[in-house]
């Protein structure tokens, strides 16, 4: 026992020292596969279409083996179609899901089971031009990304953002096209993104099949606590996503998650972001506010996201989220993932973390030490590396990514000029509260308008 | 510990932009290989102008919103609406990412505009009015509170270091 360690950071140090068994082995196979797109599934040298075959022989013996070995039989031998690439997206997806699974395992906390029973989603139109882009990118490879490969799918993103039940898929292809934009063409680019690309190839694959399930839900009434704020952005969508405990009408506390999302232009960005937000003042001034907040008849799904509805909430009394971390965080139940979401980077823990030492390389739990993600820090909000360097409390979100766990701070308790205090990333959700960075918002958060203004001049000719 | 960008699911690929004010240059991008956008006029409040630079050749490309070619775009030489793109297109993404995308030379520190080796482009107001236009319908679209799982590939960053 380290004294002075909260619970948080006891459960931290056993996650840190597992070794998930099976978990090297395979990600050395996913690897294999992501290494065979860079160069494109219609360029396989030996080693690569050994590398897939490889990949084929992980799933003998599984209810996947038969279509799994077809199918990358087909590719190498140059019949790269539509239902062999959703089986080679959904091998890889299966492999990161397990490994999702081993590592969420080694991380103590209650969790309920997923049903299996998700039902099929809405059919949604323009999935076959995903499809075909997709198809096409995988094809070439990401070395065979030009400027127009790239722009390609840009007729598709338009066509899926307009209906509305395809708007899941169209953020990820939108915030994938974007990348590919700013690299193209790729194979000038001194270091490519492999995993990412592949993860983000792979899942808008599956998300473009025609049956790929939606999940359940079922109204709940009780009180939300927050606990911290996850900010999320690309260059057409911010969103606010709120971690936080829901004690039910049952006296059950569950551990879920909130938020809200909207659509902007790149060069709306910072604080001026949480304006496109300006349809969710009880949402806002929770998080600004550190407001519980009261539900009534709100959707909770059985992957625990609560889908927020102002009509269906009162903001309720404060209640700061270190004390809610502290009494409650420990006893709550989570929501196991929806089987097809499953992914290392998928995992968010919320963790709180005290009597630590924090230090450049990360926070010192008493003989181990645990990283920081402070690139996830987010300019929206008033949290900084100086202030997570100088906090003697965390509240954070456990992630993996690259080999190793990080903590993304989301809030901290530090002395600044022998001063307590505590930020939090959705401080500035009703604008920033620094004198600076309000003046700054204010000059910055008139784009809209000069948008709207500018465009008029255009059209009216 | 050496963390490897290529087996990292978050790993930056695009820097986040700087916030610029856009009442000259409301709206740019670097996109179908060029760097197109639209510049205010600095004469006229009812008037902008569409301009856009090539990828490689640096072809240019300046039109107002009536299709009439710029004044000042006297055959490869740039006009101020070109010079004004490219300059805040190195304030919003950096020199960097735009000398790369155009292909600029240029000693560290200096100016793009003096690595532009300018030829004359066909007119491409046409393109850029549609993108701009493409750009506006986000600010049209509704918000959404479904969980959006993908997102957590996409962290909002760029907190003052």
């Amino acid at each position: 026992m380290v004294p002075g360690l909260g619970g948080g950071a006891l459960m931290l140090a056993d996650t840190l020292r597992a070794q998930p068994a099976g978990l090297t082995e395979a990600l050395a196979l996913v690897d294999g596969l992501d290494d065979a797109l860079v160069h494109g599934l219609a360029r396989l040298d030996e080693a690569r279409a050994a590398a897939l075959t490889g990949l084929a022989g992980a799933f003998a013996g599984s209810p996947l083996a038969d279509r799994v070995a077809v199918s990358i039989d087909k590719i190498i031998v140059g019949a790269v179609t539509d239902e062999h690439l959703a089986v080679l997206a959904g091998a890889r997806s299966a492999l990161l899901g397990a490994a999702h699974d081993a590592l969420l395992d080694t991380v103590g906390r209650k969790r309920s089971d997923h049903p299996p029973s998700a039902s099929p989603g809405a059919a949604v139109n323009a999935t076959g031009g995903s499809r075909s882009w997709l198809r096409e990118l995988a094809i070439a490879g990401w070395h065979g990304v030009d400027h127009e490969l790239a722009a390609a799918g840009s007729q598709t993103v338009q066509a899926l953002l307009a209906d509305p039940a395809a708007r899941r898929l169209a953020v990820l292809l939108d915030g994938f096209a974007a990348e590919l934009r700013a690299a193209a063409p790729v194979a000038t680019l001194e270091r490519i993104p492999v995993r990412r690309w592949a993860d983000l190839w792979s899942r808008a694959l599956l998300l473009s099949q025609d049956d790929f399930p939606t999940e359940v839900s079922e109204p709940v009434d009780g009180r939300f606590l927050l606990l911290g704020v996850d900010l999320h952005e690309h260059p057409t969508v911010f969103r606010a996503q709120a971690h936080g405990l829901l004690e039910t009408a049952g006296g059950e506390v569950r551990l879920v998650r909130t938020s809200v999302a909207a659509p902007k232009v790149e060069t709306i960005t910072g604080p001026s972001a949480w304006r496109m937000l300006a349809a969710f003042p009880i949402f806002r001034a929770a998080l600004a506010e550190h407001r519980s907040v009261e539900v009534a008849g709100l959707l909770l799904t059985t992957a625990g996201d609560l889908l927020w509805d102002e009509s269906r909430v009162t903001a309720g009394e404060p209640a700061d989220p270190f004390a809610t971390a502290r009494v409650r965080l420990d006893a709550a139940t989570a929501s196991g993932a929806a089987p097809l979401d499953r992914h290392p980077a998928a995992i968010a823990e919320p963790v709180l973390l005290e009597g630590y030492t924090a230090g450049p390389d990360g926070l010192d739990l008493g003989g181990v030490t645990v990283a920081l993600d402070l690139d996830r820090l987010p300019a929206a909000g008033p949290l900084t590396p100086a202030l997570v360097t100088a906090s003697t409390a965390c509240l954070g979100l456990l992630r993996w990514d690259a080999g190793r766990w990080a903590v993304q701070p989301l809030a901290v308790q530090a002395t600044v000029k022998r001063k307590a205090v505590a930020v939090h990333t959705g401080d500035w959700a009703l604008g920033p509260t620094e004198a600076k960075a309000a003046k700054a918002e204010a000059t910055a958060g008139t784009a809209v308008d000069v948008l709207r203004e500018r465009a008029g001049r255009l059209l009216r000719k | 510990m050496s963390i490897p960008y290529e087996r990292s699911s978050a790993a930056p690929v695009i820097e986040p932009v700087r916030q610029r004010k856009l009442a000259k240059v409301p709206f740019l991008e670097l996109a179908e290989g060029r760097l197109q956008g639209v510049v205010s006029s600095g004469s006229d409040v009812s008037r902008v102008y569409v301009s856009s630079i090539t990828a490689g050749d640096h072809g240019l490309s300046c039109n107002t919103n009536n299709n009439r070619p710029c004044g000042g775009l006297g055959g490869s030489y740039p006009c101020n609406h070109l010079r004004l793109l490219l300059a805040e297109a190195t304030v919003q993404y950096g020199p960097d990412r735009v000398a790369r995308y155009l292909r600029i030379e240029v000693a560290e520190g200096a100016d793009l505009i003096t690595g532009l080796h300018p030829a004359v482009a066909p007119n491409r107001a046409a393109e850029v009015f549609s993108s701009f236009l493409r750009h506006l319908s986000y600010l049209e679209l509704t918000p959404t509170t479904d969980p959006l799982p993908e997102l957590q590939w996409f962290p909002a960053s760029g907190a003052v270091r």
